[in-house]
Formats: structure tokens, sequence, C-alpha cells
């Protein structure tokens, strides 16, 4: 597991039944291109999130495949319907195997 | 000499043709839309000769880089003061304390940001923000002191930072500070380096200057510490200072030094009324 | 001395480094497009693609994409190493089929987004973003 690796997510704690609503999301993580070289000139591995999901009451919202040019701390803004109450699942893949999660909670109006 | 070097700069103006300038943006900002951020203000009294106003380096960024500090959630530097908030709770260290023990929730300690460095009369000595956490670390939590520009220690500035935001800048330039304050200033004035440069040629004299596609800011340190979106992390003041004066190609003190505690001092007071605003988003 | 000074800070100042798009990643990127849409032909409009004109630092770079109706979104950054940059696939509770991220950009270059529509015909949009090199501070 990657070090520090911290997600953030902001959604809103309520909506009424079929609205939009913009979820944000922010996860710590380097990002290490493969791009760079070390001091003594040798490449430094590739090692990024490289897969980012997000579910409500288990149908997808969205599913992004990530390359190496997403920016360390990858950022994320994106619309969804919230048909119900329920919760949002939002999942990071890790390069090393490593899956972080977070769940947030709506309710409907 | 000052400005001697203002009339041969204009006379070089005129020599080489006109230098690409911009004014700061016109802009506002209102944090979460929620507090108003003072960027903009007339300058303290011991700036009055010099210049009127003084602005925010976040009024020189780009309107994407603007925006992006404007709100807690899309600001990356917001993740490290969550980490940081996690230690401001946890217990470390031989008396068995959390900075919360004694401090209690982190929002407590809005306003202490805004008034350092600072003069401490028991320890006799000015003293910044890094120095007081260590001073708390070790004599009060008996926890290791963390380095002066460590993760842990940005991160840790950047919470106190993010509880004062929106306060004014308010550091004491008189009183037993006064020597340290004189010699920041000393220091802020003295061309060095190879380059033969001073903090003042750029940041004084050539504010809103393009130095390449960089726009030249006042170099005001209210928005220490700085989530740079070259490096993708915090940055301390003192690494900044270290990066400035390697950039004059001089020997360049070291981070918790004497010269930067003293320049420290200095440069927070050429922003005194200007909104606390770390951790920001710069280039 | 001082007009050495002077001079390098004043005609330093302005000049926007523009590097040139490397031809190998533009081709790299096209043969990317191909396999994306498999040939077939791709109209413009129907996409938005948001970028800074002038990026601050090429490594955050700010985009959104937009593409009411589709179902997926390839973005490429034709002139980095490797000029994949991230698919955006909308599932069945995506509202508006857009979504904002922050890129990393290794020089001047245009950033394409190609959008695959739900009824399978594909549609372009490009962006030029002119990323500069900063002044003292880099």
């Amino acid at each position: 597991m990657a070090d520090g690796v911290k997600p953030r997510v902001k959604v809103p704690k309520t909506a009424s039944a079929g609205d939009t609503i913009t979820i944000k999301t922010l996860i710590s993580h380097k990002m290490e291109s493969g791009q760079r070289k070390d001091g003594d000139g040798n490449v430094i591995p590739r090692s990024i999130i490289n897969r980012f999901t997000c579910d409500f009451n288990g149908q997808n919202v969205i599913d992004i495949t990530l390359e190496a040019a997403i920016s360390t701390n990858p950022y994320f803004e994106f619309q969804a319907i919230v048909p119900e109450a329920g919760e949002f699942k939002f999942t990071w893949y890790d390069d090393d195997g490593s899956v972080y999660e977070e769940t947030k909670e709506i309710s409907v109006s | 000499m000052m400005k001697l070097a203002g009339v041969a700069g204009i006379f070089l103006v005129g020599f080489f043709g006109a230098v690409a300038y911009a004014d700061p943006a016109e802009d506002t900002l209102i944090l979460n839309e929620d507090i108003k951020m003072v960027t903009k203000t007339a300058a303290p009294a011991h700036l009055s000769d010099v210049m009127d106003e003084v602005y925010s380096g976040w009024l020189f960024r780009g309107t994407e880089t603007r925006a992006m500090q404007a709100d807690d959630f899309d600001n990356p530097g917001m993740l490290f003061v969550e980490q940081a908030e996690g230690v401001w709770n946890t217990v470390e260290g031989s008396e068995d304390k959390s900075c919360a023990s004694c401090h209690g929730a982190s929002e407590e300690m809005a306003g202490v940001k805004a008034v350092y460095p600072k003069w401490n009369e028991t320890a006799g000595e000015v003293r910044t923000i890094e120095m007081q956490v260590n001073d708390c670390r070790e004599n009060q939590m008996g926890a290791e002191k963390w380095g002066y520009t460590s993760g842990n220690m940005v991160n840790m500035t950047a919470l106190l930072a993010s509880v004062s935001r929106g306060m004014p800048v308010n550091v004491a330039i008189d009183g037993p500070a006064q020597s340290v304050w004189e010699d920041g200033k000393e220091l802020y004035y003295t061309r060095t380096g190879q380059l033969e440069m001073s903090c003042a040629n750029c940041h004084e004299d050539n504010y809103g200057s393009m130095i390449r596609a960089d726009h030249l800011s006042q170099g005001q340190i209210n928005a220490f510490p700085v989530y740079r979106l070259k490096n993708t992390k915090l940055n301390a003041v003192h690494s900044r200072f270290k990066g400035c004066v390697r950039d004059t190609r001089a020997e360049t003190y070291s981070a918790g030094s004497p010269e930067f505690i003293a320049l420290e001092l200095y440069v927070s007071s050429r922003g005194n009324g200007l909104s606390v605003e770390g951790p920001s988003v710069r280039n | 001395m001082e007009l050495t000074r002077r001079s390098v800070l004043q005609l330093g100042a302005g000049i926007l480094v523009v590097a040139s798009v490397p031809l190998k990643a533009f081709a790299a990127g096209e043969d990317l497009i191909e396999s994306f849409t498999g040939g077939a032909d791709i109209a413009e409009g129907g996409v938005t693609l948001t970028a800074p004109e002038i990026a601050e630092n090429g490594n955050t770079v700010p985009i959104e994409v937009d593409a009411p109706g589709a179902s997926e979104i390839l973005v490429l950054a034709m002139g980095n190493p490797t000029p994949n940059v991230a698919t955006f696939k909308f599932g069945a509770l995506s509202a508006s089929h857009s979504a904002s991220t922050r890129i990393r950009l290794a020089g001047t270059q245009e950033v394409v987004a190609i959008a695959k529509m739900q009824d399978g015909s594909f549609a372009r949009a490009s962006a030029t973003v002119k990323v500069t090199i900063g002044g003292c501070g880099g």
C-alpha cells in the first residue's frame, strides 16, 4: 500500500429525488509517472492510481481509467443523478494492487 | 542606493524597449463562499515611503490557479491540513499528550498564526511558528522535534494557518522584536550572490513585471505554507527563502537560521493587514 | 554590471518558451485515436474541452470535458511522451456526461478529447495549451 494515501470526497448531504448533484473527489497520491529518473540515473518505475469508480446503491455513475498524465493528488469532479436515498461508494485502484475506498450517504427530501 | 538602481532601471527600460508588465488581477477571494479575504490593502506604515498598496501573491496568479484556492475542497493543500488534524489529536511523546490535550480543538488556535513570528518573553528570542511547535513537542509533550521543513511540520503550520484565514496578519515590529526586525530589513535590501540581487530588486522594484512567463509578486508571505502546482506539495517559508537566495547564485542560509527568522519577521510585517491565507495555491 | 543585471531581467521578461510538439508523440496519439474509434469517422463538435490558454504550471493543468449523450470520452495530450491521459466511462447514474480533472503536460501542445456517443458515433474537440517556463522560482 502506498504511503499516506488519503481520499477526500465532497457530496451534498441531501437532495431531492431525481436531482443532479456535483461530486468532487481528491486523493493524496504521488502518481509516480515512470518518466522520472533518480540520482543515479535509473528510471523510477511508474506507480499510479490507474482506475477510479463511483457507484450509487450498486449502480455505476462513472468509471475512469487514469494514466500517468493525471496530476499528483488526483482530482475529479463529475455529476450524478440521485434517484433515491442511499450510499455513494468511491473506489481507487493502485498499480501496486492496493484499493482505497470511501463512502458517503445521501438522504432524499 | 535603491533610488540609483531605480533610475538606472528606468533608463534601461527606455533602452531595451517596453518591459512586459501586467497589473495584479482584479478579483476578490471569498473562501468557501463564506470568508472574505483581504488580498489588497493599504501598505503598513513602515512601508509608506516605498509603496501605497500591498497585494497578496494570489492576485498575481492565473484565473484557474486563483479558483483552486477559493474552495477548501478544490485546494489540494487542505489534504495535508486534514492529515495534520489527525496528528493534532494523536497522543505522542513521554507525557502522553496530544496537541489537543493542552490547546483543545485546532479551531481554538485562531489568531495565533497571524502574529507569528513574535517575541517570546520566557525564551528571550523571536520565534517562528515552527520553533514554537517544536518547543511544545519537546518540552510539553516529551516528543521528538520535527525537521524544520519536514512534511509533518509544514502540514502542521498549514493547519495553524488555516484556522486563522481571514484574520489580518499583525506581527509586532517594535518592542523586544525590533532589533531582529531591523536585521531582517537589512537582509531584505542587501544585494547578494553572483547576480547581486536583493529581495527588493524583484519584489519591491519590479513586482508586476513578467520574469519569463512568471508574474512577479510582491513576495508577501501571508499565504504560506504554499501548495505549489510545480511540486504538488506544501512548501514552507524558509524553503522559499532558500530557493530565492539560491536563485541569486548566493550561498544560502538554512531553514531555521537566525537570518531567515529575522527575514521572516520583516517580510511578514510587509504584509501586515493582508489576511492570513495559508495553505494557498500557487504555480 | 548594473547593465547586465537589468538586461537579464528585462530581456527575460515576457518571453513565453514554446516547446514544439514532438512528431513521434503526435503519431502515437493519432494511433490511440484510431484504436479508440476503430477507424470510424469523427465529427467536430458534440464534445467540449475546456482548458486554460496558458497553463501556469505544466504539472497541474485543470481541464474539463463535456459531451451530452456520450458513453465514453478519451483524453489525449498529443505532445506528452505517452499521450494517454484518461478515459471517462459514464454509467447509468451519470447526470451530465462531463468531468473535470487536473493533468500534466510536458510542454505546449494540443489536448484532444474524443467522445464516443451512445449511438456509436464519435466526436472530437481539441485545445492548444501553452505551457510556460516560470522565472526565478521556476
